[in-house]
């Protein structure tokens, strides 16, 4: 049976993880002479460094060497943006306690992580910034405020007939990808390198590597099978440990292998920005809003690293669903001595979108009306449709998304059982919280949205398959197996998927902003398409029939003359063109269209299309110990025409976890010397099968075809039902406000742990 | 005595020589014997990639994390790994095949882990409700999936046949590995050995010293390990008390303690997952000496008392009187907890305990509280408490229990209790939780109680909507 596109084909590699079989780069086998390093971390958050001896540790058991910023041949420089400022080990000052400073290369695991745990540090310690509203106060920012603007703000708040300002934070999060950062560099000749990292910019950790060498990037090979999860956390951070692998095999022309145990991967690699917000927000009677005045102070970290497209997604999302005429969202990027935060699936989207969120309840509280009534009122629509920033919001899900969710979970039933419940029951509360979701699609980056495939068929008939895109769990191989295999009409297991490698498939853009189905679908389907019609001609040819006779389909190709009907098997007219001499190789590429973008005025189509949802989240608190619990999730997400009905729905499931586990449990702790002390899954919870809603309807909006040229009509969904877990924070707030007298507004910063929302439920009460 | 270590992998025998005894299970597995399926999550025990089970000879499957446990452990055991669930003939195992099929895969790192947690659950027998399936799962975590069908293939595996347990190579005499990781196998082995070596660890489970050997790749200069000591894995009932050896597994304590004590279901439900549970004891647990274990709250409400034995001779000890300051415990040099005795509860007198944390499963307590209330004739005649998490050790709540005793079963009495919290603690502030957040909540647990009581089939946490 031919299962290619639209089909619920399950992941590739499924059977090999439950076996045991997937191998991971901890998992491949070692040539002799295999060394392993160690990182020396900064044990201060801020000061100049002082003494780092290096030499006391060379002569330990086993160290073979110890590198330093003095041993980089090339520049001791790993940013992702290229503008320097970022090395790979400390110079002069030292900026958060987990900076890498050193690297010890032993030939065990442990003899490196021994010597390098032993490496005295001298360092002059200054005053940290440790948290944003400092930082906000010393102006001291990773680059310059960043400010979308439409209309005639002050006038139109000051006219409104009412105006609230309110003030919240949200916090950071930890990838906790469950495989840890990792590399294994083996050296060539003539300064060749293999990088098997695991990362989701190959290209990125081709490119730093080649920097801290000082080589040329066709030097440099990276490799990348899979990924035991990335989520954000394996893109610019991935490339600094390649980078430090690459320079260690370098060095002692040996394989070296560099795994960051998990404390160390927590203390040493940056994680999702925390927010602190401040807004005013004018409204008429109704609860139209007609002016927004946001301030997004993002806590950055110590380095530019991702910011600034962290920033640019926060700031193009701070609209989320809502027409808002009169709209100023200023966003400071600001500098404080922490890890440095990076891309964490949604890239700052779900920090833009709780601005709205939060002022959409207060307006509905001020004006005691229900705030999913007003949430509606203020959907873009019809005349009401162009972005702050100038996009107009085409095909428009967002009503009937809406209305599919409030169907689905019953909401005016359930909304006055759940005020029954609350006035009879004193000590637990429960909530119920709902959200549209607009997510735009592309990278803010017009540049970076392109990509490659490389497809071979060979003469059996079978197929290999390489993009640029890698293979994190999403099911991106399958996905795109599925496109080439509906191209010649084959079984998905004719086409073989293989590791991403910069000598496959060159300059690639990483695999993140949710793009990897659409942009490597399509490339591929570009190679796939070319040799087609390379073989429908040659098969014309051959059978004397015209192009348009040729078909593909359930592994045959059949020759449909007038009179005749001749099949032969894909393999049997592969090995005619091979005896034709048609190539049978071809690469595809592709580069999203209408999509631009000013960076310094904030203006343009960044998107290509939006993707659209809603959720709907029912919870229930403790009032006296602020424990809380989901209830049940209602979500609806616009997935296009899925590619692959089976794969879309586990990255709806897992995304909307993981979004709850971001506003609720996970919770990030830094001691006042600045040293994070959640360094584990014993101090950092993330979600586990228990905090899953009992009950969980996912659905996806049907007949919702893509209106753009996406690959056959899908849509992107590795990020946008992150942000529907926003539903759950409403929710607790919802629940947290039906304890005191239902009319106050709540403010509930971000992770809601037991502790913020009893604190939450005592100005309530008070 | 130089022993070699001996036990069963994936149906065969294994024989160890000139390894340290101190390595993690999971370090040999992929270091030493090439089997890669394993992994390394967070070399802490809390993650559960690295899950392997243990197969009982009583037919039991008990998953554990085989990155905090150490070889010497591991000797006279029967261990199977993701690699040993295939069929001879090389097919996956139905549990493999079931995990694959509902889509319950996507990075697949954490998924051996889970594998063999779903393969121990399946073997076990046991209802595919809800609860059991959480409770199964608790200690292996997902990032990628949102668990949904995960959960859904373990309703697909409960109950599947076993093939039988691999015959284990259980040792009759006390061993010791390289100089330094004891094995004794009698009381008066364990006692010399502990008067002989006084710097040794004593280890039992290991959920907690495993870290020094995995997390802090730093494992400990000598341990002595008692798990095989009769005496002290004996659990004994009579009808005034229960008698928990100190190495006695939570596995296998737990039905006695949930028969006497049913509040405790739930609570231990929490403490750690089946993998801590499977090796860790209630002695480690009280010999370890955390101001936020889960067990010293419970026992000090139920007035437990220790017996604490050395080649001296025994002495009992309330448990009330044997944490001394933080990480300090009247346990002399030369002695070893032998058992924990606590009396049952009496007609009149009702037993509560309370655990608050960031997750529900498989967290460290911000806060654990335990009270046992004698009632008679709406009169509190007697009380007592136990905390955790507000002091540098496990306590009891003096001025709590004061504002409770004599006093009428009111809410009034109940609101002076919460009040007298303030004079009995001052906690300190650190990941978990303020110390204003500890002091409010144990306050208000102390609320909670009174409705606990007065209206007992009232729902009065958020997990019993």
């Amino acid at each position: 049976m031919t299962a290619t596109v639209r089909h619920p084909v399950r992941h590739d590699s499924a059977l090999k993880h439950t076996t045991g079989q997937a191998l991971y780069i901890d998992d491949m086998p070692e040539p002799p002479g295999t060394l392993h390093a160690a990182l020396v971390l900064s044990p201060v958050a801020s000061g100049r460094l002082r003494k780092l001896d290096l030499a006391a540790v060379a002569a330990l058991p086993g160290v073979v060497v110890v590198l330093g910023p003095d041993d980089v041949p090339g520049t001791n420089d790993v940013s992702a943006s290229g503008k320097g400022g970022e090395p790979l080990f400390a110079m002069d000052r030292v900026e958060f306690v987990g900076q890498t400073l050193a690297m010890v290369v032993a030939t065990s695991l442990d003899a490196a992580r021994h010597a390098a745990e032993r490496v005295a540090i001298e360092v002059e310690a200054d005053e940290p910034i440790l948290d944003i509203e400092t930082a906000l106060a010393r102006k001291a920012y990773v680059q310059a405020p960043a400010t979308i603007l439409r209309g005639d703000l002050d006038t139109a708040l000051k006219s409104a007939a009412h105006r609230l300002s309110a003030e919240f934070q949200v916090g950071g999060q930890e990838h906790f990808y469950l495989e840890g950062q990792i590399a294994f560099a083996l050296p060539g000749e003539d300064g060749d390198m293999i990088v098997h990292s695991s990362t989701q910019h190959p290209t990125e950790v081709q490119h730093i590597c080649a920097h801290l060498l000082g080589c040329d990037f066709n030097r440099i090979t990276a490799v990348v099978r899979r990924l035991g999860g990335g989520f954000g956390g394996k893109e610019s951070n991935a490339s600094w440990v390649a980078g430090a692998a690459a320079l260690a095999a370098h060095k002692t022309g040996r394989p070296v292998k560099l795994r960051l145990p998990r404390e160390i991967d927590m203390i040493a690699t940056g994680k999702r920005h925390p927010f602190l917000y401040r807004y005013s927000v004018g409204f008429d009677d109704d609860g139209r809003v007609l002016a927004l005045d946001a301030m997004l102070a993002a806590d950055a970290g110590w380095s530019l690293d991702l910011t600034p497209g962290v920033m640019a997604r926060a700031l193009t999302h701070t609209d989320n669903a809502y027409w808002i005429p009169h709209f100023r969202a200023v966003g400071y990027a600001c500098k404080t001595n922490k890890q440095s935060n990076t891309a964490f699936r949604g890239f700052g989207g779900p920090q833009g979108v709780v601005v709205m969120e939060d002022a959409l309840d207060r307006i509905a509280h001020h004006l005691g009306r229900d705030a999913n009534e007003i949430r509606a009122l203020n959907f873009y629509a019809e005349g009401r449709d162009e972005t702050p920033y100038g996009q107009t919001v085409d095909e428009n899900h967002l009503a009937r998304c809406w209305a599919e969710v409030k169907k689905g979970g019953d909401y005016e039933r359930r909304r006055s059982e759940i005020d029954a419940f609350n006035r009879a029951s004193p000590i637990l509360k429960r909530g119920l919280g709902l959200f549209p979701l607009k997510f735009g699609i592309s990278f803010n980056l017009p540049h970076m949205n392109q990509a490659g495939a490389l497809v071979h068929v060979y003469i059996d008939g079978s197929i290999r398959l390489n993009h640029g895109g890698t293979e994190m769990g999403q099911g991106l191989f399958v996905k795109v197996a599925q496109v080439v295999a509906e191209v010649f009409g084959v079984d998905i297991d004719r086409i073989r998927p293989s590791a991403t490698s910069t000598a496959e498939v060159p300059n690639t853009s990483p695999t993140a902003a949710s793009t990897g189905s659409d942009l490597n679908g399509w490339a591929a389907w570009e190679a796939a398409n070319t040799i087609k019609q390379r073989m429908i001609a040659f098969a014309a040819e051959h059978f004397s029939a015209s192009q348009s006779d040729i078909e593909f389909a359930e592994g045959n190709v059949r020759i449909a003359k007038p009179g005749s009907n001749q099949v032969v098997s894909f393999g049997e007219l592969a090995k005619l063109c091979w005896l034709g001499r048609v190539s049978l190789s071809a690469t595809g590429f592709y580069k999203t269209p209408k999509i631009h973008w000013d960076g310094a005025a904030m203006r343009g189509r960044p998107f290509f299309y939006f993707s659209f949802g809603a959720a709907m989240a029912e919870v229930a608190i403790d009032t006296l110990t602020g424990e809380s619990r989901v209830l049940r999730a209602d979500l609806v997400q616009d997935c296009g025409e899925s590619l692959n009905p089976a794969i879309d729905r586990g990255q709806i499931e897992g995304a909307f976890v993981q979004g709850q586990g971001w506003l609720t449990c996970e919770e990030l702790w830094w001691d006042k010397q600045g040293k994070l002390r959640t360094i584990g899954p014993s101090t950092y919870k993330i979600p586990g099968s228990r905090d899953v809603p009992p009950v969980f309807n996912v659905t996806m909006l049907a007949n919702a075809p893509s209106r753009e040229a996406t690959i056959f009509r899908s849509k992107a969904v590795g990020e946008p039902p992150l942000l529907l877990a926003t539903a759950v924070w409403t929710a607790l707030k919802d629940a947290i406000a039906a304890a005191g007298d239902g009319r106050t507004a709540v403010r509930l910063d971000a992770p809601a742990t037991p502790e913020r929302i009893l604190a939450a439920i005592a100005t309530v009460k008070a | 005595m130089a022993d070699n270590i001996r036990f069963t992998l994936n149906d065969d025998p294994v024989e160890l020589s000139g390894l340290s005894p101190m390595t993690t299970l999971l370090d040999w597995l992929r270091e030493h014997r090439g089997l890669k399926g394993t992994k390394e999550g967070c070399a802490e025990g809390d993650c559960g990639a690295c899950t392997v089970v243990l197969e009982q000879a009583d037919g039991r499957r008990q998953p554990i994390n085989a990155c905090i446990a150490l070889l010497g452990q591991i000797d006279g055991q029967s261990v199977r790994t993701v690699e040993g669930l295939r069929g001879l003939d090389g097919a996956p195992h139905a549990v493999q095949v079931a995990m694959a099929e509902a889509d319950a895969t996507q990075c697949g790192f954490c998924t051996p882990g889970f594998v063999m947690s779903a393969y121990a659950f399946a073997a076990g027998g046991e209802a595919a409700d809800a609860e059991t399936i959480h409770d199964a799962l608790a200690g292996n975590l997902c990032r990628c999936t949102g668990y949904r069908p995960i959960v859904e293939a373990m309703t697909k595996v409960a109950g599947l046949p076993v093939g039988p347990v691999p015959s284990a190579l259980a040792r009759e005499q006390s061993a010791a590995f390289d100089g330094r990781f004891f094995a004794p196998r009698s009381l008066a082995d364990l006692l010399t050995l502990r008067a002989q070596y006084p710097e040794a660890l004593l280890l039992a489970g290991a959920t907690d010293l495993g870290l020094l050997a995995s997390r802090s790749r730093k494992p400990p200069a000598a341990v002595i390990h008692v798990s095989h000591v009769p005496e002290l894995t004996a659990i004994a009932e009579d009808k005034e008390q229960i008698t928990i050896g100190a190495a006695a597994t939570y596995a296998e304590a737990l039905p006695a303690l949930i028969a006497a004590y049913p509040a405790l279901k739930t609570y231990l439900a929490r403490l750690g997952s089946r993998q801590i549970r499977s090796l860790g004891t209630i002695g480690g647990n009280i010999g370890t000496a955390s101001p936020i274990g889960d067990m010293p709250p419970v026992l000090l409400a139920l007035e437990a008392s220790l017996r604490l034995v050395s080649s001296r001779g025994a002495r009992d000890l309330p448990l009330d009187a044997f944490f001394l300051g933080y990480r300090k415990t009247a346990l002399a040099p030369d002695e070893v907890i032998q058992s924990i005795s606590m009396p049952r509860l009496w007609p009149g007198e009702v037993f509560f305990c309370d655990k608050l944390s960031k997750r529900r499963d498989q967290d460290i307590s911000t806060v654990a509280a335990a009270y046992r209330l004698r009632i008679k004739n709406g009169v509190i005649e007697d009380v007592r408490t136990g905390f955790g998490g507000l002091a540098a050790t496990p306590v009891r709540a003096r001025n709590v229990e004061a504002a409770l005793k004599g006093q009428p079963f009111a809410q009034a009495t109940f609101e002076a209790a919460a009040d007298a919290v303030l004079k009995d603690f001052q906690p300190i502030d650190d990941w978990r939780g303020t110390a204003a957040y500890r002091l409010t909540a144990a306050a208000n647990l102390l609320r909670r109680l009174y409705w606990r009581i007065a209206e007992p089939g009232r729902a009065v946490e958020v997990e019993a909507l």
